[in-house]
């Protein structure tokens, strides 16, 4: 190969790598209005607020928050039909395909904290958990500190996978830390024995419980590493989007529908399996569900 | 737009202390070479065994090697790695899956990933060294025999010598798709150059910059491995006999 064809090649990959950059939207609701589309990101196993059912459908607490949010726009736009495109995103790819554009909106289990707010913008929030450990009963293991020197599994590209990996740095506890691709792929890692414990949102532990197939097996322990709110993220420096998104999730607060919400996913059996998750609705809720907020925990 | 580029921040520390950015890059690529040898040396070995069984006078040896081509070249690479990865584990005697899942986690991923894509690409191997050998037409094995030769002495002095030369082309396309393949395991959590661009842009925030700067040592490598079996070429081809008659 000659020099002059190697560098043509090197001049190919980075137009390839590059070619992405050049979209750069205009404001989100304009665009909705021109295509009558409106482009949803979801998750495929954040149970149970964004996740696949047995029918392959998307369902989920935060799914049907999005799909209220979507119907604010079309009321506000007064579209006759708002056509839905739905796309699949995990915790890596989530923030880079709001930012590019693939995403217009993108409600699942996504942290609102400080760090990413300098690259995407927040709606009001939508849950607050707190990170924990999920870990077999008979496992020994009752907070983070018997982690020491064990294998333990998180997600990739969440807060949690940042959190572990920071204690295992600063306390030198000599954890093996493995990042799965997504929820239930960690859960997979911690069934198969492959890691003693999975850090993630408690809310998310109990969903990945829902599809356990000895659930009395495991139980989520550990003293809460963070207290993280939930909100759906959409892109930055779109004020008059936000604020149709803002709006309507304020509006399922505080007429009780999103008490209904909560009700019907974490108090009533839900897919796949008809489990019941029964996770009391806490005070941090009720305070949210009386005084909507897009405040950052963090 | 080249305005926006922040190529700097590969010099940047990561956020925990480990070294900066250009390192994970660095053990990424390292991660993704170390893999593909891996695979590659198990590859050629088992390819070569098995392109030799489909040419075998044995019509059971000559079976073997075909049903092995059938099923893992029909299998999408995926699959293979997933079966590798969460199934052998569990489906092979106790004592020797509670040792493969009491490995450090990232060298069970890594052996799970060297023998996926080993195997596979075996597989890939075996047909190219079977045309090779069939290239060859009946009068080298015949003459090789007349001579004397046993079929393994006919095997090793004659026919795989030659058949070699005559498909370097093949086996760099394969080592090159080898070493593209080998992004696969990123979907197990082996950190390798793929899962390395991912963990970029996920901290870093700069898609772009991760995205090129992984594009390009994949370029790289494979540029630099055409040119090394470039050389193998031109040295072991035989004058009159292969594209050597200039």
């Amino acid at each position: 190969m000659t020099a002059r064809r190697a560098a043509a090649a090197l001049a190919c990959s980075i137009a390839l790598a590059t070619a992405a950059r050049a979209a750069d939207p205009g404001p989100t609701l304009k665009r909705i209005a021109d295509s009558a589309t409106i482009s949803l990101g979801h998750r495929e196993s954040s149970i149970p607020f964004s996740y696949y059912d047995d029918r392959q459908q998307v369902v989920g607490y935060s799914h049907e928050i999005m799909l209220a949010a979507v119907e604010a726009v079309r009321k506000e736009l007064g579209l006759p039909r708002l056509q839905v495109k739905l796309t699949p995103v995990t915790s890596q790819n989530r923030i880079p395909l709001v930012q590019n554009g693939t995403v217009d909106l993108e409600c699942g289990s996504t942290t609102n904290n400080l760090e990413r707010q300098q690259q995407v913008a927040f709606s009001t929030t939508l849950f607050v958990v707190s990170t924990r450990l999920l870990t077999r009963k008979d496992s020994g293991i009752r907070d983070f500190p018997d982690l020491a020197g064990k294998n333990v599994v998180t997600t990739a590209g969440t807060t949690s996978e940042r959190l572990l990996r920071r204690m295992n740095d600063d306390r030198k506890m000599g954890m093996n830390v493995i990042s799965a691709r997504d929820h239930g792929e960690a859960f997979l890692t911690l069934q198969s024995g492959r890691a003693v414990a999975f850090m993630m949102d408690d809310a998310l532990l109990a969903g990945e419980l829902a599809k356990a197939r000895r659930r009395d097996d495991w139980h989520i322990v550990g003293t809460p590493q963070s207290r993280e709110a939930y909100g759906c993220m959409m892109r930055k420096g779109d004020a008059a989007f936000k604020e149709v998104v803002d709006d309507a999730i304020a509006r399922l607060m505080t007429t009780g529908e999103a008490e209904k919400l909560y009700r019907k996913w974490f108090l009533s059996p839900i897919p796949p399996k008809g489990l019941t998750l029964g996770l009391p609705l806490g005070d941090e809720m009720r305070a949210l569900y009386a005084s909507p907020n897009d405040r950052a925990l963090q | 737009m080249g305005a926006g580029w922040r190529w700097e921040v590969f010099l940047e520390r990561t956020p925990f202390g480990e070294g900066t950015y250009l390192g994970w890059f660095v053990s990424g690529l390292g991660v993704t070479l170390a893999l593909s040898i891996a695979a590659w040396t198990i590859a050629l070995a088992l390819g070569t065994a098995l392109g030799v069984l489909r040419t075998v006078p044995s019509r059971a040896a000559r079976a073997v090697g075909a049903a092995y081509v059938d099923v893992f070249r029909n299998v999408p690479l995926l699959v293979q790695l997933f079966i590798w990865y969460f199934v052998v584990p569990e489906v092979v005697p106790p004592a020797l899956g509670a040792w493969l899942k009491g490995l450090h986690p990232a060298t069970l991923m890594f052996v799970s990933s060297a023998a996926c894509l080993g195997t596979f690409t075996a597989a890939r191997i075996c047909e190219q060294v079977r045309a090779g050998i069939e290239a060859l037409g009946r009068g080298q094995r015949a003459a090789a025999l007349a001579l004397g030769l046993t079929l393994p002495q006919a095997y090793r002095h004659v026919l795989l010598p030659m058949a070699f030369r005559i498909i370097v082309p093949p086996l760099t396309s394969e080592m090159v798709n080898l070493v593209k393949n080998s992004a696969v395991a990123s979907t197990v959590g082996l950190l390798e150059l793929a899962a390395m661009a991912r963990q970029l842009v996920d901290f870093t925030a700069l898609p772009y910059e991760s995205f090129v700067a992984v594009t390009l040592a994949y370029v790289a490598v494979n540029l630099l491995v055409i040119a090394a079996m470039r050389v193998v070429e031109a040295r072991a081809r035989v004058p009159g006999f292969i594209g050597g008659g200039r």
